[in-house]
C-alpha cells in the first residue's frame, strides 16, 4: 500500500461539534421513512439475523409450490394440454403460511416499540400517533401483500412462458392480485389490532394464530357437519362469514368466479354480504387501531 | 420571576395540569433562558408531566406554555422538530445496533438517509460510544444506553433538548462523565439543556440556572450563582473543645449550628474565614479541617419554602 506524500499518517483531526444546516423533511416524508423501515422490518431486515429465518422461511414455503407449478406448466405446455394455473386459491390453500407471517410479524411491527418503550420517542418527534397508526398498516399490509402476490405472479409469469390463452389468465391472475390486496388488508388489520394488546410477543403470535387459525378450523368443522352431515348446506354457507379466510373465500368465488378453497361455496346472493362484511372487518379494525394508538399511554 | 440572561426559550404562564384526583402541576409561573437549566423537584413533583405538556405531547388543564416561541398546545409538531427529548425510562430496542437506532431517530425528525447516517457518526462519538455502536443495544451497560438516549435525542441538531433524569442508574463515574457532557451540550454544541433531577447537587455543579417545583409549584428560580451564595457556609472540625469553640465563634459575631462535633458556620464575607481561624488559634485547640459546606436539597426546599411563604 502506497501512502501519500504531503498527509502524515495516523493523524486524527477533532472538527469539534457541527451543526446541521440542510433539509428536514415534513410530516409526510418522515411518514414514509417510518414505513420503509417497518416493511423493512416486516422481514427482518435492518434487525438481528434471527430476525431473518422466519420471515424468509415463510417467503420460501409461499415461493417454493408456485415455482414448482410454474416448472410443470412449462414443460407439460409442450407435452400436452395445461389447465390454467389456481391463481386466486393460491393464498387459501396455503393460507398457514400468511397465518404464522402476520402472527410473528405483526407483534415485531408494534408490540416492540411499546416493550421497549421506544414509543414515546417517535411522538417526541413531529409525527402524530395516527401517523404512526398509519405506517406501521400500510407496512405490514405491504408484506402481507408481497408475501401472497409474490407466488401469483411467478404462476402468472409460468402461464405465459407455456403460451397458455393469454387474455384468460391475465384476467384470473389479475383478479387473484386484487383478491392478494384483500387478504393482506384484513390479516395486517387483524394481526395489528391484537398485537397492539400486547407489548409481550408471544402473547401476540399466540392470540394473532388463535384468532385466524381457530377461527377457521372451527367454521370449516361446522361447515363439514351441517353442510355435509346435516343436509343444511346453505345455512352451513353462511357460516363463512365468521371466520377471515371463509370469508375471503367467499368473496373471490362471488366476485372473481374462482373456484373456492372452502368446505362449502357461498351460497347464492350473499356474495354482496361478503363483500361487505369483508370492507366493515378491515375499516373496524384500522378504526379500532386507531383508537387504540390514541389512548396509549407514553 | 424571569431571570434568564437572554431571549427565554421556555415560557411558562399559570400552568394547570390536574389528572383525576391529582394536581400534577398548580398555576406554575416561570421562564427558562438559554444555557443549561436544572428542574429540580422530589419524584412526583411533576417535572416529567412538564416536559410532556412543553412536547405537546399532553395538553394543560389551564394556562399557557411556550417553547421557542411557539405555543405547546397548537404547534406541538413544529416544536418537536426542533427539539430534543431523552426520556427517563428505558426506550432502546434491544435487537437493534446504537447506529443503526439512532439512524432511524434522525429519519424520524425529518433528516434524509445520508444526513441522519453522518450525523449519527458525529453523534455517536461525541457522546463517547466508538467500535461498541454496531453492537445489538441488548448488550450494553447502563451508561452506554445513557449515551445511546442522549444520542438520539441530539441527532438532528435540535435548539433545545429536554433531558430527564439523565443519570438515573449511573455508577458515579458514569454520573460524572454523563454531566460532563450535558455541559458540553450548551458550551460546545450550542444546544440550551432542561436537565430535570431529583439530585440538586449534580445540578449546581452544570445548570446557569435551577428552577425548584414541588408537587406542582414553583418554590424557586434563580441562578445557580445566587443560591450559592445565599447558602454558603464552612463546616469546621477541631481537635477538642468543640462546645467552646463554638461558643467564642458565636461570640465572635457569627451564626453557627452543630452537628455533633462539627461546627456550621455562615460564611458572611471573607473576613468569616479570618475569625474562625483566630478564634480557634486564640483558644488553643487544633483545626482538622475547614471546608466549604454545598447545601442539600432538604435546606433548599427549606429554604424555598421559606422565600415562597414570606
Amino acid at each position: 500500500m502506497s501512502q501519500p506524500d504531503a498527509a502524515p499518517a495516523g493523524v486524527i483531526h477533532d472538527i469539534g461539534y457541527r451543526g446541521y444546516q440542510g433539509d428536514r423533511l415534513g410530516r409526510s416524508g418522515i411518514r414514509f421513512a417510518l414505513f420503509t423501515h417497518s416493511l423493512r422490518g416486516v422481514f427482518g431486515l435492518g434487525r438481528s439475523g434471527r430476525s431473518k429465518v422466519i420471515p424468509f422461511g415463510l417467503v420460501g414455503v409461499m415461493l417454493l409450490p408456485a415455482v414448482i407449478i410454474a416448472a410443470i406448466v412449462i414443460i407439460g405446455g409442450g407435452v400436452g394440454p395445461v389447465s390454467t394455473p389456481a391463481y386466486a386459491q393460491y393464498a387459501g390453500q396455503l393460507t398457514a403460511a400468511t397465518w404464522i407471517f402476520v402472527a410473528v410479524q405483526a407483534p415485531q411491527a408494534v408490540s416492540l416499540d411499546m416493550r421497549f418503550g421506544t414509543l414515546p420517542l417517535y411522538m417526541s418527534r413531529p409525527l402524530t400517533r395516527g401517523d404512526y397508526v398509519v405506517a406501521k398498516i400500510a407496512a405490514l399490509t405491504g408484506g402481507v401483500f408481497l408475501l401472497i402476490a409474490t407466488p401469483i405472479l411467478i404462476l402468472y409469469l409460468g402461464a405465459v412462458f407455456a403460451e397458455l390463452p393469454l387474455g384468460e389468465n391475465s384476467a384470473a391472475a389479475g383478479w387473484a392480485i386484487l383478491g392478494a390486496v384483500l387478504y393482506s388488508a384484513m390479516f395486517s388489520g387483524i394481526g395489528l389490532l391484537i398485537a397492539s394488546l400486547t407489548s409481550r410477543r408471544g402473547f401476540g403470535i399466540a392470540a394473532i394464530i388463535t384468532v385466524l387459525a381457530l377461527s377457521y378450523v372451527i367454521v370449516s368443522s361446522m361447515q363439514g357437519a351441517i353442510g355435509h352431515g346435516m343436509g343444511e348446506e346453505r345455512l352451513a354457507g353462511w357460516l363463512g362469514l365468521f371466520s377471515p379466510n371463509t370469508l375471503l373465500d367467499g368473496v373471490q368465488v362471488w366476485a372473481f368466479d374462482a373456484g373456492s378453497s372452502s368446505v362449502l361455496p357461498v351460497p347464492d346472493g350473499a356474495g354482496p354480504v361478503f363483500l361487505l362484511v369483508t370492507l366493515l372487518v378491515i375499516g373496524g379494525s384500522y378504526a379500532a387501531l386507531a383508537a387504540r394508538y390514541r389512548k396509549v399511554r407514553l | 420571576m424571569p431571570y434568564g440572561r437572554c431571549v427565554p426559550v421556555i415560557e411558562i404562564d399559570n400552568l394547570t395540569k390536574q389528572f383525576p384526583g391529582v394536581t400534577a402541576l398548580d398555576r406554575l409561573t416561570v421562564e427558562v433562558g438559554t444555557g443549561v437549566t436544572g428542574l429540580v423537584g422530589a419524584n412526583g413533583a411533576g417535572k416529567s408531566t412538564l416536559i410532556k405538556i412543553l412536547l405537546g405531547l399532553s395538553g394543560a388543564t389551564s394556562g399557557d406554555a411556550r417553547v421557542l416561541g411557539m405555543d405547546a398546545a397548537t404547534e406541538g409538531p413544529t416544536i418537536r422538530q426542533r427539539v430534543g427529548y431523552m426520556p427517563e425510562h428505558d426506550c432502546l430496542p434491544g435487537d437493534m445496533s446504537a447506529t443503526e437506532f439512532v439512524v432511524h431517530m434522525a429519519r424520524m425528525s425529518g433528516l434524509p438517509p445520508n444526513a441522519a447516517r453522518e450525523r449519527t457518526a458525529d453523534t455517536l462519538r461525541h457522546v463517547g460510544l466508538y467500535e461498541e455502536r454496531y453492537r445489538p443495544i441488548g448488550g450494553y451497560s447502563t451508561g452506554m444506553k445513557q449515551r445511546v438516549k442522549l444520542a438520539q435525542g441530539l441527532v438532528h441538531d435540535p435548539e433545545l433538548v429536554f433531558l430527564d433524569e439523565p443519570t438515573n442508574g449511573l455508577d458515579p463515574v458514569g454520573r460524572d462523565d454523563m454531566l460532563d457532557l450535558i455541559r458540553r451540550i450548551h458550551t460546545e454544541f450550542g444546544i440550551s439543556v432542561l436537565v430535570a433531577s431529583h439530585l440538586l447537587g449534580e445540578l449546581e455543579r452544570i445548570c446557569d440556572n435551577v428552577v425548584v417545583i414541588d408537587a406542582g409549584v414553583l418554590l424557586r428560580a434563580s441562578s445557580v450563582a445566587e443560591f450559592t451564595r445565599a447558602s454558603e457556609q464552612l463546616a469546621v472540625e477541631v481537635t477538642a473543645d468543640w462546645d467552646e469553640v463554638a461558643d467564642g465563634l458565636v461570640q465572635a459575631g457569627l451564626g453557627i449550628e452543630q452537628e455533633g462535633h462539627l461546627i456550621v458556620v455562615n460564611v458572611a464575607d471573607d473576613i468569616t474565614y479570618d475569625i474562625v481561624r483566630d478564634t480557634v488559634a486564640d483558644m488553643n485547640v487544633g483545626i482538622v479541617r475547614i471546608e466549604p459546606r454545598r447545601h442539600r436539597i432538604a435546606e433548599v426546599f427549606a429554604g424555598g419554602e421559606a422565600d415562597v411563604a414570606a
